[in-house]
């Protein structure tokens, strides 16, 4: 790490200079890294952060920075013995407690009294350690069941909103590095092409692993190797992907019609159809065979006993840490893999563009559409019994036992604001609603049902808001 | 891109008929591969000739290994019910009547391979004893429904292959009918009451039973529920008498097992024989013994693949399946990588092909460092004529090859005779198995090693007799093998062999000798006495006097050892040993046994091994700011614990790339820059979750949760 401190010094930095007789911080924080006891990026981190971020949010990073030397402080037999992560874990605990003790008094203290305490634990040991204490890092990790970071959220910063289409247009404007070098690695995996085509032939199936979507890598291996063959592509990552879904995809390539009674009758009868005629060939490509939907040890074990049928191909991707412990013994001989490494560093474009938990962007601009197509396409007064309901949601958002509303009591609003004349009619709506998936209804303790919109409330509010401008 | 949509998640390219029936043959992808191919077309036809036999041998021996244990099952499942039939009326039958037979098949921990094995038991069963073999899986039979369900549609479709198709119509009707034992037992009799026995006759010997039992494989009984077990056995011991069962339970772990699975009341149920299949481990020594240790196929691992090979089997999962299909991949690789494998064929055969070479493929001669460093060797208008002369290079490749197949036929005589020497040795110094003795020959010179000087130690502390065994066995093997260098050294053998039958002789008269010497001393007055004990002592501590048996056991140690370091040189030492060894253990590693957690690290925290560019090149431990987000975001969030706040770890990302931006651009407006580096920070994040390194939370409001720890 000391090193990693000199490599910083090396870096050109000629803002640092600028800020640096504003903030006493600094000085504390440079000679803390030619010590090289700051992980590598916090301390780069927060040399840049003092050249650029001062004026925009300064308060956690502030925070950050004065948390390694308050903790050797406070609890110097801690950083003989422990390393980097733990550090993290102090850290955090520091970062809240010290939450509000954030005085230039205090942090001069701490430069003082943690020079000596870091100059004493020799760099070399702590490397070591590292390395060996994997398994109690594990147990540190999850010992405390409070885990202590700074209570700010996104809201607060005014760009967390973005959605997919924005997304797409602001990465779109950031060009690519390493292009050159990104080009060669995929011609370098582009030259297996041919070895591919052959140990598929021969028997084995391939899975590649490595960073870096090979969506674009299979595509191509499609489009050079596979225009005269049979071949299925899969898309693992989309949502709606079901092992139900490839086999049917593989009996319609056998043109068969009707349906089956059950998934392993459907795989039954593929086997057949391939032991019987030995000149059918089918390529299966399937991109992420680890995707959520695919994980499951049934479709594994499906997906597996059609890889092991001699004239169908597999070639898959994996990209998950953990991807390989979806296979036991018993499904490992079935697809007898043989793993390729094709790390290529492209984004995983088209694999998150799917997923609907996307950290950050929680704008719900689809459940929002959504909700506004359907709601347009019902009479004004089963709007009205909606509207109903979302307000009451919202004025019960605080709420944390909150269970929905009362049938009872909803029929009784709803009659007051003269939207329904009786309790069919209103069971009428909710069925509407239900089929849409607007609404949930679920049997509380006592037998009352309660009806709650499974939508999120910043959704909710979106929307009436939408309806008031519309009004 | 054709194969993405919002809709779907299959897509299916299906040429059209004609076009597709011009497929291309799998040679080609083997010729295309490389860019300088030479003979691939012969190479590849070498290679799926080579891989036939050995496929074929390997299957030859499981057959044969699990010959005495299918033998022994055979006649457990002939005898188990035939008393059943003759007398029924006896007492003790009676109480046998309830018991159900049961075969428990300890099979051994390599899951992978039983499937085989059951297989060919079916098939040995079914053209032994009867035509009713079902055998089921755990997973299939998750209930009892579903239990009988399986049972009977697979006892049906025995039966149907009996008899033609004939009963199809009935099948397809008793699919909708509710499963019993009643009704299977029912279909039972009216089988083999109303079913001539003629099929049968034909088939089995057993011709003297009135019905044939039905057999029933379970073959993973570890992984069945134990309710559905219990309550079949229960409800099968009572339908004995008119269904008769017999079980065969698959067991991967101890027997044990079937008592923790079955509670008393059920297991007395059970007449339970025991088979122990043989070991996994063994079936391995077979197998390299067959197949690797032979001159019968050219092709040869290094000690290194060969490594590989023996700890993926003995540390991952003991699956002799796995190791054949890495002995196939390396095969593979062998043939496709180097053109010169077009000479990894039986002599006669290499040598035809020696004189078609191309002028390239001489060339590729000439560059093997084997080939170099015999060429230095050489005078020097020798060197220039190998050099230059592609005819004289032929003729010399001819000789060296056959060198090289006399080289191995002795080399694995000389091994096994040293196998047979230290197989016995004290805390096995050499190893215990052939293949450890085998992997310390290939990797250097086995003399130079200490434990081979301590073999040599022990050697000459062993007893007459246990010497003379070893020999014995050593005689047999250079006997058996009909090589013309090596015969010598039978001779020898028989010659030491005879000279330690005639020590018998000779000590026994040594001993009178000495006997007669001791009373001559005893005879003699104390100063005589005394003389010749101080001579004696003398003698004994200047120079030991050896025995006749002493200086024979050394001498055979030295024949020993002069046969080791004449034959058993390593085989780098042997020009053209390239051709037929294959030695690149890193891809065998590499498809065999990857890493990918490990290449996922690599790419995230020293993108220079990757990218290799000079930006990105950096110390231990750190990356430069320059590198690609996402492994920005990763080296960050390694600092975190368990949570991790979202916003925190965006800054600090947008810090990190802002100061790696300052140093290109200053053109972009600050606030869409910010805003396009808040994109990345998403992208970068959204990437790690699909990784598997975070994942959402509710814990806290915009906070993900870390899925690693440490460091890694």
């Amino acid at each position: 790490m000391a090193k990693l401190a000199s490599e910083l010094a090396k870096t050109p930095r000629k803002s640092v200079s600028l800020n640096m007789k504003n903030d006493p911080k600094i000085t504390i924080d440079i000679p803390q890294c030619s010590k090289g006891h700051s992980s590598s990026d916090k301390s780069q981190l927060k040399n840049n952060d003092k050249s650029e971020f001062l004026s925009t949010a300064p308060r956690g990073l502030r925070k950050r920075l004065i948390v390694p030397r308050s903790h050797s402080d406070s609890e110097s037999e801690y950083s003989a013995s422990n390393s980097e992560d733990d550090e993290g874990v102090a850290q955090e605990y520091e970062e809240d407690t010290n939450e509000d003790i954030l005085s230039q008094k205090i942090q001069a203290q701490n430069r003082e009294v943690s020079a000596p305490v870091f100059r004493e634990t020799p760099s070399k040991k702590m490397k070591r350690e590292k390395t060996s204490h994997l398994v109690e890092k594990y147990f540190e990790a999850h010992s405390s069941s409070k885990v202590l970071t700074s209570d700010r959220t996104l809201q607060k910063l005014k760009r967390a909103k973005l959605d997919q289409q924005t997304l797409h247009n602001l990465l779109s404007k950031v060009s690519p590095s390493f292009s050159a070098e990104l080009k060669q690695l995929n011609q370098q995996h582009e030259q297996l092409f041919h070895k591919w085509m052959l140990q598929l032939h021969l028997g084995f199936n391939i899975v590649l692993y490595g960073l870096g979507s090979k969506r674009d890598l299979l595509e191509r291996f499609r489009t050079t190797m596979l225009q005269d063959c049979i071949h299925i592509v899969i898309n693992g990552f989309f949502p709606g992907i079901s092992v139900k879904s490839v086999l049917n995809s593989v009996t319609e390539v056998l043109d068969h019609v009707g349906t089956f009674r059950s998934v392993l009758d459907q795989l039954e009868w593929i086997t057949n159809k391939f032991k019987e005629d030995s000149s059918l060939e089918l390529f299966l490509l399937i991109h992420n065979l680890d995707s959520q939907m695919l994980r499951g040890d049934k479709s594994q074990q499906i997906i597996g006993q059609l890889s092991s049928l001699r004239n169908i191909y597999l070639i898959a991707s994996i990209d998950h840490l953990n991807a390989p412990l979806m296979w036991d013994h018993a499904k490992q001989s079935l697809y007898n893999w043989l793993w390729y490494e094709t790390t290529t560093y492209s984004h995983y474009t088209e694999e998150t563009s799917y997923e609907n938990s996307l950290l950050v962007k929680q704008s719900g601009s689809l459940p929002l559409s959504s909700l506004i197509h359907v709601l347009r396409s019902l009479t004004p007064n089963a709007r009205g019994i909606f509207r109903l309901l979302i307000k009451y949601q919202l004025d019960n958002q605080d709420n944390p036992s909150y269970t929905g509303l009362c049938f009872q009591d909803f029929y009784q609003q709803c009659r007051e604001a003269f939207l329904v004349n009786s309790d069919l009619t209103l069971r009428a709506q909710l069925t509407e609603f239900r089929d849409h998936k607007l609404i949930r209804t679920k049997k509380g303790t006592d037998g009352v049902e309660y009806l709650l919109i499974p939508v999120d409330n910043g959704i909710l509010t979106d929307f009436l808001e939408n309806e008031e401008e519309e009004l | 891109m054709a194969t993405s949509s919002v809709s779907k998640g299959c897509f299916v390219f299906k040429p059209n008929f004609k076009k597709r029936k011009i497929s291309v043959p799998i040679e080609d992808y083997f010729n295309k591969g490389k860019n300088a191919s030479e003979d691939s077309k012969l190479r590849f036809e070498t290679y799926q000739l080579i891989w036939q036999q050995m496929k074929s041998e390997t299957e030859r021996l499981q057959e044969e290994l699990n010959k005495n244990l299918f033998d022994s099952l055979v006649e457990f499942l002939q005898t188990s019910h035939s008393g059943l039939w003759k007398n029924s009326k006896d007492w003790s039958c009676e109480i046998k009547l309830r018991e159900i037979p049961t075969a428990a098949l300890v099979l051994g921990v390599n899951v992978t391979d039983h499937d085989l094995t059951l297989r060919s038991l079916t098939e040995v069963l079914q053209n032994n004893v009867t035509p009713y073999v079902v055998s089921l899986q755990a997973k299939d039979c998750p209930d009892m429904k579903h239990f009988l369900q399986k049972l009977v549609s697979q006892l049906m479709d025995c039966k149907v292959d009996v008899q033609s198709k004939e009963k199809e119509s009935v099948q397809v009707i008793q699919k909708n009918v509710h499963y019993s034992m009643d009704s299977l037992s029912a279909w039972y009799m009216s089988v083999t009451q109303t079913d001539p026995k003629m099929p049968r006759k034909k088939r089995t010997s057993s011709s003297q039973w009135q019905s044939p039992p039905v057999v029933l494989i379970l073959k993973d009984m570890e992984s069945f529920t134990t309710k559905v077990l219990q309550d079949f056995i229960i409800i099968s011991s009572q339908h004995l008498h008119e269904f008769p069962l017999i079980l065969i339970f698959g067991i991967a772990t101890s027997p044990v097992v079937i008592h923790r699975l079955l509670p008393h009341a059920v297991s007395s149920l059970l007449c339970i024989e025991l088979f122990q299949s043989l070991s996994c481990k063994e079936h391995l020594t077979t197998v390299l013994d067959k197949l690797l240790l032979t001159t019968q196929f050219p092709f040869k691992l290094s000690e290194k693949v060969l490594q590989i090979l023996t700890n993926i089997f003995l540390y991952h999962d003991f699956s002799i399946q796995n190791f054949i299909k890495g002995l196939q991949l390396s095969l593979l690789e062998h043939f496709y990588s180097q053109p010169l494998s077009v000479l990894c064929c039986n002599l006669p055969e290499a040598k035809r092909r020696i004189r078609f070479l191309s002028a390239n493929q001489c060339e590729n001669i000439r560059r093997l460092p084997s080939f170099r460093r015999y060429v230095e060797k050489q005078s020097s208008e020798k060197q220039v004529a190998l050099l230059t002369s592609d005819k004289f290079l032929k003729e010399e490749t001819q000789s060296l090859l056959e060198n090289l197949h006399v080289y191995h036929k002795n080399y694995f005589l000389v091994l096994r005779c040293l196998h047979q020497f230290t197989s016995s040795l004290p805390k096995y110094p050499l190893g215990r198995q052939i293949r450890e003795l085998y992997c310390m020959c290939l990797e250097k010179n086995i003399w130079d090693s200490e434990e081979y000087a301590s073999v040599l130690q022990l050697l000459r502390l062993l007893a007459k007799d246990e010497l003379m065994a070893m020999l014995q066995n050593c005689f047999k093997l250079f006997q058996s093998s009909s090589g013309k260098e090596l015969g010598n050294t039978a001779k020898k053998i028989e010659e030491f062999l005879a000279q330690f039958q005639s020590l018998d002789a000779e000590t026994k008269e040594e001993e009178d000798t000495s006997q007669s010497q001791s009373k001559g001393l005893q005879k003699t007055d104390l100063y005589h006495l005394q003389k010749s004990l101080l001579e004696m002592k003398e003698l004994r501590s200047t120079s030991k006097r050896q025995t006749k048996f002493e200086v024979l056991r050394e001498q055979v140690v030295s024949f020993v050892d002069s046969l080791v370091r004449e034959y058993l040189l390593p085989p780098d030492t042997q020009p053209l040993h390239e051709t037929l060894y294959f030695s690149s253990a890193h891809t065998l590693r590499q498809h065999l046994n990857a890493a990918p957690r490990i290449a996922l690290h690599t790419a995230l925290n020293n993108p220079y091994y990757y990218l290799k560019n000079e930006a990105l090149r950096s110390e231990e431990g750190c990356i430069p700011n320059v590198a690609p987000d996402i492994c920005i975001a990763y080296k960050l969030h390694l600092e975190c614990s368990r949570l991790i706040n979202l916003v925190d770890w965006s800054e600090a990302f947008a810090t990190v790339v802002t100061a790696a931006e300052k140093m290109d651009a200053n053109s972009v407006t600050s606030e869409e820059r910010n805003e396009i580096i808040h994109a990345r920070f998403i992208r970068a994040v959204s990437e790690l979750e699909l990784l598997g390194f975070i994942k959402p939370t509710k814990q806290k409001t915009d906070h993900v949760a870390r899925l690693t720890w440490g460091g890694c």
